[in-house]
């Protein structure tokens, strides 16, 4: 376990965006100051990403075209 | 029966548009929708199928959806609780090993012993396939993985996580934190 636990549950919030201005404010002083947690925050930002990507899939071809199909028909 | 007069055909003129025009708008969310129906269910054929019968609801529906409300949102709404409907999800248990009792930084800490010296943060992910991501992602619980889904894959604020789902946003930020650990921990388990 790493020296900053109590840091995790700020860190989600502060990644997903959902934190106040002055809590934003707390976190990136502890950032500045940390380098284990910027680290891992570093990492944690590249993880998101790649799993946005890995997980990106095209909707199938024609799907779009069956999807219109159900459209309530015009008079 | 009598001829509709001028203000009924035109009331009816501008409800047909208005259909058109959500109709068209919701066509154009379809990928998006789809990106993330993709992930609440196993496979492509389902998402096909949760995709027609969330289209087909929406489109007799319309008239519920409040212009310039969060449309995207709406769709997987009804398409969140259709997939709940109809059973679909073959509810897994989470299984309480430690996997998800490791902490935040266990995947990081896992990957940086595996390469045996400190880790570049951005391209250590790399050493992960896209392919065991999808995995991984499937492995995790039904209730944990609909929050993950739509935060990191939808990027859906906890608000609307919480309104697509309808449960409280305190449940959207504790399934999530506890299905990113559990994604990660099923991350980890490739990388020994």
């Amino acid at each position: 376990m790493g020296p900053c636990e109590e840091c995790e549950q700020v860190m989600q919030e502060y990644l997903d965006r959902e934190l106040s201005q002055a809590e934003v404010e707390k976190a990136e002083a502890h950032l500045d100051g940390c380098a284990y947690c910027r680290r891992r925050y570093t990492f944690e930002v590249s993880l998101r990403r790649y799993v946005r990507v890995a997980t990106s899939e095209q909707m199938p071809p024609g799907l779009k075209a069956k999807l219109a199909l159900l459209r309530t028909p015009l008079d | 029966m009598s001829e509709p007069t001028q203000e009924e055909t035109r009331r009816l003129a501008e409800t047909a548009r208005d259909r058109i025009r959500f109709e068209e708008e919701a066509l154009d969310l379809s990928d998006q929708v789809y990106r993330v129906a993709r992930h609440l269910v196993g496979s492509r054929e389902e998402a096909e199928d949760l995709m027609q019968e969330t289209y087909a609801r929406a489109f007799r529906s319309w008239q519920q959806y409040t212009p310039g409300t969060n449309l995207r949102a709406w769709l997987l709404r009804i398409l969140t609780n259709l997939n709940i409907d109809r059973g679909r999800r073959q509810q897994r248990t989470p299984a309480m090993t430690s996997i998800d009792e490791h902490g935040d930084y266990y995947l990081y800490d896992k990957l940086e012993e595996a390469e045996g010296k400190p880790l570049d943060e951005e391209r250590v992910v790399e050493r992960l396939s896209q392919g065991s991501i999808v995995e991984a992602l499937a492995h995790v619980p039904h209730d944990f993985r609909d929050v993950v889904v739509l935060v990191d894959i939808g990027e859906f604020s906890y608000a609307d996580a919480a309104q697509i789902l309808d449960i409280p946003i305190g449940t959207v930020m504790s399934r999530l934190h506890r299905g990113r650990r559990i994604l990660k921990g099923e991350l980890a388990e490739e990388v020994a």
